[in-house]
């Protein structure tokens, strides 16, 4: 498994105007692939609008102690961008002003911010009733000694976790995550359990993260849970509370995997093929905002990481943010889009249509 | 290259109608109930239709159910024991007709 990041390796696709000119190259597929735009425009959803502006989406930075195969952020041990504590004032005081319902945490490894408890418990401090999310990749937690106590933190903060685990076995999380990241999950999910997280009536959330481990689409949430909790439960005495499918999106590092495999052209046509309506009615664009390491404002975390700011020009940076000019504006969509609208749609939180 | 099998053909499957809708939308009416959730879940109906495509030979059914399989979640393991499993039937149905011949043989034999 390669453990060099695309922006170490100074590949192309490490820059995001590749990666867009790639998504709309039809020698690529073969084909001319349908417009996402053009989709929307069919089902009279396009330009995009926003509902509401419930979540706040905080990418703390690049850094990560893993390196994913499908990783859309390009995270690894030698990316330095990274949240200064100055920008971190700066979202808190924004949580605390527009009294977002959540705030979701994510990055690279979010804990490797030196500055992430001081985060978290700002945020509580302006904003105690809002529902707090970690993207904890399970791993960090027994890493290093230092992180050895997170699972306590995150309880005393009232912290909901929500960690990846492509899957039940061994094999298929570490061809993905990397070798040890199985073994070291369990661990992981042994300390959160012990602490209450997963525990039933403990109030205590522990949600998993499955994502394909290759060129295909998840499977139904509610079936693939249940195999979960039973295969978990019987192997390892690990208990959780909710498994959100999510679609790998042709964005960075799984973009590769795609080109490098042979797998691109069928992946996008499978990812058009399978376009909901009522997914892309629901996509989680249309309630968040995803703000960068550096401050800029996205619609989300992959137009992030495809440079694709928000639309309103007066704030695209949370130093000039303008409640008003984001309720408005036009989301942001692009061929990559297809990964939130295909089958039973994706987002952060796992399927958006029931 | 000409060939009988083309992969892209599988995505052309529903086109059967064009000859004849009538019998072709009850064809795929009626498949796409047989894979719904039942008394059997759609992830053992998928791992069926795997063992059988195997066992009929058929390219386009291996290529859809050795994806279907996956993206329901199959193992490795799992997969590759419902291809034993065909295996197991065809290769029994062989030895099995070994009895109808023996039987000749030793009706004939003194």
């Amino acid at each position: 498994m390669d453990l060099k990041t695309l922006h170490k390796k100074q590949d192309q696709l490490a820059g995001s105007e590749y990666q867009l000119k790639v998504l709309n190259d039809d020698e690529k597929t073969g084909k001319k692939l349908a417009r996402f735009s053009e989709k929307l425009t069919a089902i009279l959803l396009f330009p995009l609008k926003p509902l509401a502006l419930d979540i706040f989406q905080v990418n703390m930075g690049k850094m990560c102690n893993q390196v994913c195969q499908h990783c859309h952020v390009d995270a690894g041990p030698d990316r330095k961008e990274i949240m200064t504590r100055d920008t971190m004032q700066t979202c808190v005081d924004l949580i605390g002003q527009h009294q977002f319902t959540t705030v979701d945490l994510t990055g690279g490894a979010p804990e490797l911010n030196p500055n992430f408890r001081w985060f978290v418990e700002e945020i509580r401090k302006v904003n105690p009733s809002c529902k707090i999310i970690v993207r904890c990749n399970l791993t960090i937690i027994v890493a290093n000694k230092k992180y050895n106590d997170l699972p306590v933190f995150y309880k005393t903060n009232g912290i909901e976790v929500v960690s990846s685990l492509p899957f039940y076995s061994a094999s298929r999380t570490d061809k993905q995550r990397g070798d040890g990241v199985f073994e070291d999950s369990m661990k992981a999910l042994s300390i959160l359990n012990a602490v209450g997280y997963g525990i039933e009536n403990s109030g205590l959330i522990l949600n998993l993260v499955y994502n394909p481990a290759g060129a295909f689409l998840p499977p139904d949430q509610t079936a693939l849970e249940k195999e979960y909790k039973t295969e978990l439960k019987n192997k390892y005495g690990i208990t959780f509370n909710n498994l959100f499918a999510i679609t790998n999106m042709p964005v960075s590092r799984y973009l590769n995997y795609l080109l490098q495999t042979g797998n691109y052209a069928s992946y996008m046509e499978k990812l058009i093929s399978a376009f909901n309506p009522a997914a892309a009615n629901n996509v989680m664009c249309r309630n968040t905002l995803s703000i960068g390491w550096d401050g800029y404002i996205y619609d989300c975390d992959f137009n992030q990481m495809l440079d694709l700011k928000v639309e309103a020009k007066d704030s695209q940076h949370i130093n000039d943010f303008n409640n008003d000019s984001l309720k408005k504006r036009n989301i942001i969509v692009n061929q990559h889009c297809y990964g939130c609208t295909a089958g039973a749609g994706s987002s952060c939180g796992g399927e958006v249509v029931g | 290259m000409k060939t009988y099998y083309n992969p892209e053909d599988l995505k052309k499957f529903g086109t059967i109608a064009e000859f004849q809708k009538p019998l072709a939308d009850k064809f795929f009416d009626y498949y796409g109930e047989v894979f719904k959730e039942g008394a059997l879940t759609a992830r053992e109906k998928s791992l069926i239709a795997l063992a059988v495509a195997h066992a009929v030979q058929c390219p386009y059914c291996i290529d859809a159910y050795s994806v279907d399989t996956t993206e329901k979640g199959c193992t490795e393991a799992q997969v590759m024991e419902a291809i034993h499993v065909a295996a197991a039937i065809r290769g029994g149905a062989t030895l099995v007709h070994g009895v109808q011949m023996m039987n000749k043989v030793k009706e004939i034999s003194m």
